[in-house]
């Protein structure tokens, strides 16, 4: 279910109306947010909805995902109520340390019902320590399968202005998708925060795209089918990889060692690269792919 | 057997969700069950029973408990009792006499 997660689309841990129709908006993965869209006096109340909405509301094809809140702020109480009910994945937020992470992997493998798959765990990189953190976060435990942005938080910690262009973020999203890279886990863009500025999603979905993200995170239902759409590999690129793979697969046949495509060499990265956008194209709705 | 602390509510009046309110009732006077919604002669009996299978999970048989609906769906319902529930606080019942 985590396997592709171009949009990660975030829902109130308190809101019935909303959480029961999480699903219906197509995004790859929902996020059931127990963190900051619930009021600090509702915190009990949100977890035990959302562990009654993973136990019975259908969230169709989206992969289930909780934010909970940090360990000293009420996240081991999160895990406690909503672990056995089975979430994809856990979010944490404001990971500082590899320790932070060890910390929810040892209390999920101490709440996991005998059977259940193991939650994995993608961490929300949001302050400048956590940032200088990301690759020991990404590889200290295997149940990290992604590290996420969060530049709002971010930016205010480095004493910058958040802006729509995102200049101020630029050397953050570098650092964040390199880390990512290296520890071989996904990488999740943050948030476009204007949800009636459709022109700047898109750019902005488009830079991320660029510096190499395959995700982002989504605070609207309305944000997510324009991520799809940008995220989404073009016609021309599905027709690349399935060339490169073809050609690949004739000389793994004749038993050939270098193969080239349009007098461009195949090697590791480029298969690499043409299995991920199959990967990917895999899951676009008949019709989606950009032309 | 439990019984409730102090009475307690959980929940909100928006739609989709349910006002759940939970008070102690003396010893023996059973559950009393009061619902307040506009599909009530549709889902009333739905509602009440799924409230009253989550008193009793807690052991709880003295309680009065009040629905306010707004078009919550099952889930929801059990999540807003289980809430007014923990928020009231449990103890267990004296039985005996000294």
């Amino acid at each position: 279910m985590l396997e592709v997660l171009r949009s990660m689309l975030f829902v109130p841990g308190n809101n019935p109306a909303m959480l029961q129709n999480a699903g219906v908006f197509g995004a790859d993965a929902v996020i059931l947010d127990l963190e900051d869209a619930v009021a600090p006096r509702e915190k009990d109340a949100a977890r035990f909805l959302v562990a009654e909405a993973l136990r019975q509301v259908d969230f169709k094809t989206s992969a289930r995902v909780v934010r909970i809140n940090t360990l000293d702020t009420g996240g081991a109480e999160d895990l406690r109520r909503v672990v056995s009910c089975a979430p994809a994945a856990v979010l944490v937020p404001k990971v500082q340390s590899a320790s932070d992470i060890l910390a929810v992997a040892g209390l999920l493998e101490t709440l996991e019902q005998p059977g259940q798959a193991p939650v994995q765990i993608i961490a929300l990189i949001e302050t400048p320590r956590g940032l200088a953190e990301a690759y020991s976060i990404a590889t200290v435990h295997p149940r990290v399968i992604a590290l996420a942005f969060g530049a709002e938080d971010y930016t205010a910690a480095i004493g910058a202005k958040r802006t729509k262009e995102g200049l101020e973020i630029i050397s953050a999203r570098g650092v964040l998708i390199n880390s990512a890279a290296a520890a071989g886990v996904a990488a999740i863009d943050t948030p476009f925060t204007d949800i009636n500025d459709e022109a700047g999603l898109r750019a902005d979905v488009a830079l991320a795209r660029q510096l190499g993200y395959k995700g982002k995170l989504a605070i609207h239902p309305r944000q997510v089918d324009l991520i799809h759409e940008v995220m989404n590999p073009s016609v021309e690129e599905i027709r690349w990889a399935q060339r490169v793979l073809a050609v690949l697969r004739q000389a793994e046949q004749e038993g050939a060692g270098a193969v080239s495509l349009d007098g461009k060499m195949i090697d590791a990265p480029i298969e690499l690269r043409a299995r991920h956008v199959l990967k990917l194209a895999e899951n676009i709705p008949a019709g989606g792919a950009e032309q | 057997m439990a019984i409730l602390t102090k009475a307690a509510q959980a929940g909100t009046l928006e739609s989709g969700d349910a006002v759940v309110t939970v008070a102690p009732a003396s010893p023996g006077s059973g559950i009393a069950i009061d619902i307040e919604s506009l599909v009530l002669l549709q889902y009333g009996e739905s509602i009440r029973q799924t409230v009253l299978a989550v008193l009793q999970q807690y052991g709880l048989s003295d309680v009065q408990l009040k629905v306010v609906d707004r078009g919550a769906l099952e889930y929801a319902l059990i999540a807003r009792t289980k809430a007014a529930v923990e928020r009231a606080g449990l103890a267990e019942e004296v039985t005996g006499h000294a």
